[in-house]
């Protein structure tokens, strides 16, 4: 067990280009879904917090249920999506990274969207009355809100961030686990365990583990900063 | 818009009677200030002018319409602040206007040049004191041009000087043409500031009179109690 740490921490310290690539990839696809998922998500949650039409509460009831969506659930439509006899198979995009970044996101559109509509909600309680002598419109109102909440919401992004790293079933499927191509650290560690190459699987693991911790603290930080400004 | 009419108006949640039948007629002009006793419902007559509660009875009329056809603001007790700075806080209630964004930046300077708070627009608004966010509210208000505005205890929890430049901003604002309604607990804030008083109480206005008069001889038993500082359970049990 010691010998195997020791390995993986010798492979973090030779910058191993497979380790490198690996990880450069995982970034690449899990921030780009991030960002897609962020600019889709947070205006659909702050849009729901301050709708009114009838079906609301259950389309919050789906939309809390699908931050739960199981990704290998996600993996299979994407699939069918994107295979040759799939709508979207004229586009090529099966076991690429464009396929794993669609994936992604449609995992953490609905977390990013969740949460995000019961953190504008609380503010809009509080907001509400006074939008509405000034006569905004609903999409004022929803511009403001994100404006407003925008440190909170980082919360939103985070658990998005979380959702999109740590994913394996989905990209396993749509990417394939291409080495050089649409590997992943996930996948990587998953494929690496199965054939006992403990040492890649465990400095994979720890880089994954120290990227959500170091962007994590990052964000928390520019939180406390913003809390000590703003409020 | 004026004169505004408020015909048997009621509102009444489940279990209790709050505003029974609430007969008025504003003006356009001048500042009327409401006055009565705790939970008699003096903010709930502001909410249902500003239209932001349904009646339960009666009806508003807005010199023969509806609706206002002129603009209306309010200033609450507790006004709220974006977490922007204090410019954004004044000049995000010009957007449904019709104004260009240099329009709205230019108006936004200069009312905040009124209230005094230009040399912060660019703080942030939640770091100001309770009177510097009651000015900026009022400074939100005043940019908008109200016809009416609408005022709930605007200077509730307030040092003296601080209630001086609230009050200051109020008569400018009346002077300029708008009408004022407010509420207040402050008796000399309302000698001070009222042109007309509003006194209600057992959910119904029991006298609507010029300040002067109102405060040398109230005609009303409830008023004549209230300015003597009595509890209403008081002028119950006397009854």
């Amino acid at each position: 067990m010691l010998t195997t740490v020791m390995d993986a921490l010798a492979l973090l310290a030779s910058f191993d280009h497979r380790l490198l690539d690996i990880v450069g990839l995982s970034l690449r696809v899990s921030l780009t879904a991030l960002l897609i998922g962020s600019l889709i998500g947070l205006p659909l949650g702050a849009w729901l917090a301050v709708a009114a039409f009838p079906g609301r509460g259950a389309l919050i009831v789906v939309l809390n249920a699908l931050m739960g969506l199981p990704s290998v659930v996600v993996g299979v439509v994407v699939y069918l999506l994107l295979s040759r006899s799939g709508p979207l198979g004229s586009l090529g995009l099966l076991f690429s990274p464009a396929a794993m970044i669609f994936a992604q996101t449609l995992l953490v559109v609905p977390l990013i969207a969740a949460v995000s509509r019961q953190i504008v909600e609380d503010a809009w309680r509080e907001y509400s009355p006074e939008f509405s002598v000034i006569g905004l419109s609903r999409r004022q109102a929803v511009g403001l809100l994100l404006a407003d909440c925008r440190f909170s919401l980082t919360v939103a992004t985070l658990a998005g961030l979380g959702r999109a790293m740590s994913e394996v079933g989905a990209v396993m499927i749509v990417g394939g686990n291409i080495d050089g191509f649409t590997r992943v650290m996930t996948t990587a560690i998953a494929l690496e365990t199965s054939k006992g190459d403990l040492a890649l699987s465990i400095a994979l693991g720890l880089v994954l583990i120290a990227l959500i911790l170091g962007l994590n603290a990052a964000i928390q930080g520019v939180r406390c900063w913003a809390a000590r400004r703003y409020d | 818009m004026f004169p505004l009419t408020l015909s048997a108006l009621r509102f009444a949640p489940p279990g209790r009677v709050v505003l029974d039948s609430v007969d008025l007629t504003l003006g356009g002009e001048g500042i009327s200030v409401i006055l009565g006793p705790n939970g008699v419902g003096k903010t709930l007559l502001l909410r249902l002018i500003a239209g932001l509660l349904p009646a339960d009875g009666g009806a508003l009329d807005w010199g023969g319409t509806a609706r206002p056809d002129q603009r209306l603001a309010m200033v609450f007790q507790q006004p709220m602040m974006l977490r922007l700075s204090v410019f954004a806080n004044v000049e995000f209630a010009l957007r449904p206007q019709a104004l260009s964004a240099a329009e709205r930046r230019q108006r936004t300077a200069a009312v905040l040049a009124r209230v005094g708070l230009e040399h912060r627009a660019s703080e942030c608004a939640r770091l100001l004191s309770g009177g510097e966010r009651q000015r900026l509210a009022l400074a939100r208000a005043w940019a908008m041009q109200p016809r009416l505005l609408l005022l709930d205890e605007p200077t509730a929890s307030l040092d003296p000087s601080a209630t001086e430049q609230v009050e200051n901003i109020i008569r400018e604002i009346r002077t300029e043409g708008a009408k004022v309604l407010m509420t207040t607990h402050n008796l000399g804030q309302a000698t001070r500031l009222a042109d007309d008083i509003i006194f209600l109480a057992d959910g119904r206005v029991q006298e609507h009179a010029p300040a002067q008069r109102f405060f040398a001889r109230p005609q009303s038993a409830a008023a004549r109690a209230f300015l003597q500082g009595e509890l209403p359970w008081r002028i119950a049990f006397d009854r």
